[in-house]
């Protein structure tokens, strides 16, 4: 079988698998990916949808601030969701915003995939002393809430880093410590799985052959205990949306020069009182639908995995 | 005597059970050791099928895994083909041996990875030991692999759910094989499947001995699948070995009381309706083994000396017999 039939070979068996199916009859499910992808290729390729950059200060006018949406009385058509302070346009500012919300999003989850599921790995398989320091030290961090060890690291790092670097170190300061926070529920879960998988006989048959312990980990058990992290990881990446937009909310997250989607809801709460409902309300209810269809995913995912609930 | 493959001396393995180390320092609970392996020695020559039989938890799986290296000995000597392989900075000098031996395990369900294609499990020992070298190569290594067990080569491209318990148990020969070893180790590998499937399996693996001249160390509970397969056999009792010799000498005249319990367990036509000695009593446990022979609770022949003193093998005819009564000439006749 050459490489190309084995790609067809593979997609058949998932046209033909209970997960396929369990997809197709799941109408709350389809939904929810219709949306999620709808919502995540627009935020790839808002550049070529959006009448303006939001980030480049030339664009903006400041005359044209507080625009209604175009349905009211004031609306124009330059502006089909009206327009912040500074003149920015809405509809592209959340699709702007929305970019760094799902690339934080992505790049902080994958970040603690990598360190949850490897720390995982090494103490479900390793045990003894190895398992009790990495899982402790998971303990204490889980028993601190996500956001305030985000805020913590946040803090620490824009201290330690020198303050020039704040504004292009921003984004990789705020995955780092949405990344971090988040890591010990792999690490968990993995730990897990791992020790159920570690005491079955094809691994077994691995060491009898003489397969060092880091090839039996990363290329028998991993395979084996990857499919509840993608059910975390779905899940996760809803909350370290939704962390990533408090932090921004709080202050603490991306230049605001460069708004995400909270940095748009905190701008918009200023204005709430003053009757400029929509800069607050367009961002937030992006921001709910993305979470909450994500979300969504994350459950189907957590069900069809599930042998127990087929 | 044939050159012996594996020499077997005094081995000891002892698990720690002890609850965790607060409990021991509050509770005042001592430490607990399970003694799974308590002195076994044993030899296997080339070409031989050397079987260990007992009930559950008599440590025969553990011996096999010793042998193999999944568990170091705590005391004891292994050696295979003249060289050290005790400990695992012995077994990692002499990395040879342990390319030459490999293992079937007793579930076929778990003793295949689930995730990777029957062509990748089977090349995995090829891979991993550079028997064979550039792709094309060991996909046609393993298809020979997979015909030698009676699958197809055109299997290789399937995944094991795909497989029967008694497939997936050829195809684990297969992976066995790929290391061109010398020496197999079998851990129950009929238990799990049906009598039908059992047969072939073991005709199988008694037509790749003839061909290949392996030697097998297999463990069971079945002493009808023992009797079938075997050279030699040694019946394990409470981490000891009691009886041990040629199959034929062990199963016509059995001198240990427990080798003729088992043996009068086995169904058989000839007997039906004849009274037999039920298998009385279970295995105490290997935490606080029985004092003297571990036997005597469950022993029909038991004196206050076999309570109290741990008898030593004796030679007797072709067979090595560890019990006071054959000692003391005091053995029932057996009604063969």
């Amino acid at each position: 079988m050459g490489p190309v039939e084995r790609i067809q070979d593979n997609f058949a068996r998932f046209l033909d698998s209970d997960i396929w199916h369990s997809f197709r009859t799941s109408p709350v499910t389809v939904v929810a990916t219709v949306l999620a992808v709808v919502m995540i290729v627009a935020a790839v390729i808002a550049p070529l949808i959006t009448p303006q950059d939001p980030f480049d200060p030339a664009s903006l006018d400041l005359l044209d601030a507080f625009t209604a949406p175009v349905w009211t009385e004031d609306g124009l058509w330059r502006f089909p969701l009206g327009t912040d302070d500074q003149g920015r346009d809405l509809y592209s500012a959340i699709l702007y915003g929305s970019r760094i919300s799902i690339g934080v999003g992505f790049a902080s989850v994958i970040l603690s995939i990598i360190i949850g599921v490897t720390l995982g790995l090494i103490a479900g398989y390793v045990g003894g002393t190895t398992d009790a320091v990495i899982m402790r030290i998971a303990d204490v961090q889980i028993s601190f809430p996500a956001l305030l060890v985000a805020l913590l690291l946040n803090g620490v790092l824009r201290s330690v880093l020198p303050g020039s670097s704040h504004e292009t170190l921003a984004l990789v300061v705020i995955i780092f410590s949405i990344g971090m926070s988040i890591w010990p529920q792999f690490a968990r879960t993995v730990r897990g799985s791992t020790m159920v998988e570690k005491s079955k006989e094809y691994v077994q048959a691995a060491r009898v052959i003489g397969l060092s312990s880091r090839a039996i980990m990363f290329r028998h058990v991993l395979p084996n205990v990857m499919g509840p992290v993608l059910v975390i990881g779905t899940i996760n990446l809803a909350i370290a949306v939704l962390l990533e937009a408090t932090l921004s909310f709080l202050g603490v997250g991306v230049p605001p020069t460069e708004p995400s989607l909270g940095t748009l809801i905190r701008i918009g709460q200023d204005f709430l009182f003053s009757g400029e409902w929509w800069i607050v309300i367009f961002p937030g209810v992006f921001l709910a639908l993305l979470v909450l269809s994500v979300n969504l995913l994350g459950d189907w995912l957590r069900d069809a995995l599930n042998p127990k609930l087929r | 005597m044939t050159d012996s493959l594996l020499k077997v001396d005094n081995l000891v393995r002892h698990f720690d059970v002890s609850p965790p180390w607060l409990n021991r320092v509050i509770e005042r609970r001592p430490k607990s050791v399970v003694k799974a392996v308590d002195g076994v020695g044993f030899e296997i020559g080339r070409g031989e099928t050397f079987s260990l039989v007992g009930e559950s938890g008599c440590g025969k799986s553990t011996v096999a895994r010793l042998v193999v290296g999944l568990y170091n000995p705590t005391a004891g000597s292994l050696e295979f083909d003249g060289m050290d392989i005790s400990s695992g900075a012995a077994r990692s000098r002499n990395r040879s041996a342990q390319r030459r031996m490999q293992m079937i395990f007793q579930d076929p369900y778990a003793s295949l990875n689930p995730r990777w294609r029957v062509m990748d499990i089977v090349a995995e020992p090829i891979r991993f030991n550079r028997l064979v070298k550039g792709d094309a190569a060991i996909r046609q290594r393993v298809g020979e692999l997979l015909e030698q067990v009676g699958l197809s080569a055109a299997d290789g491209e399937k995944y094991p759910h795909e497989f029967s318990g008694g497939q997936r148990q050829r195809i684990s020969i297969a992976r066995a094989l790929a290391g061109s070893p010398e020496f197999l180790v079998c851990d129950e590998p009929t238990s799990a499947l049906d009598v039908s499937v059992q047969a072939q399996i073991l005709n199988l693996m008694k037509k790749l001995q003839r061909e290949l001249g392996l030697t097998y160390l297999f463990i069971s509970h079945d002493l009808a699948v023992v009797y079938h397969v075997s050279t030699k056999v040694g019946v394990m009792y409470l981490g000891r070995l009691v009886e041990w010799g040629e199959t034929e000498v062990i199963f016509a005249a059995p001198r240990h009381p427990y080798t003729r319990m088992l043996l009068d367990a086995i169904p058989d036509l000839d007997m039906s309706g004849r009274a037999r000695t039920p298998v009385a009593g279970e295995v105490p446990s290997p935490i606080d083994p029985p004092s003297g022979c571990a036997f005597h609770p469950r022993c029909p022949l038991a004196t206050d000396r076999c309570k109290r003193e741990a008898p030593k093998p004796v030679s007797v005819g072709a067979a090595m017999v560890a019990c006071h009564a054959v000692e003391e000439d005091r053995l029932p006749e057996w009604h063969g």
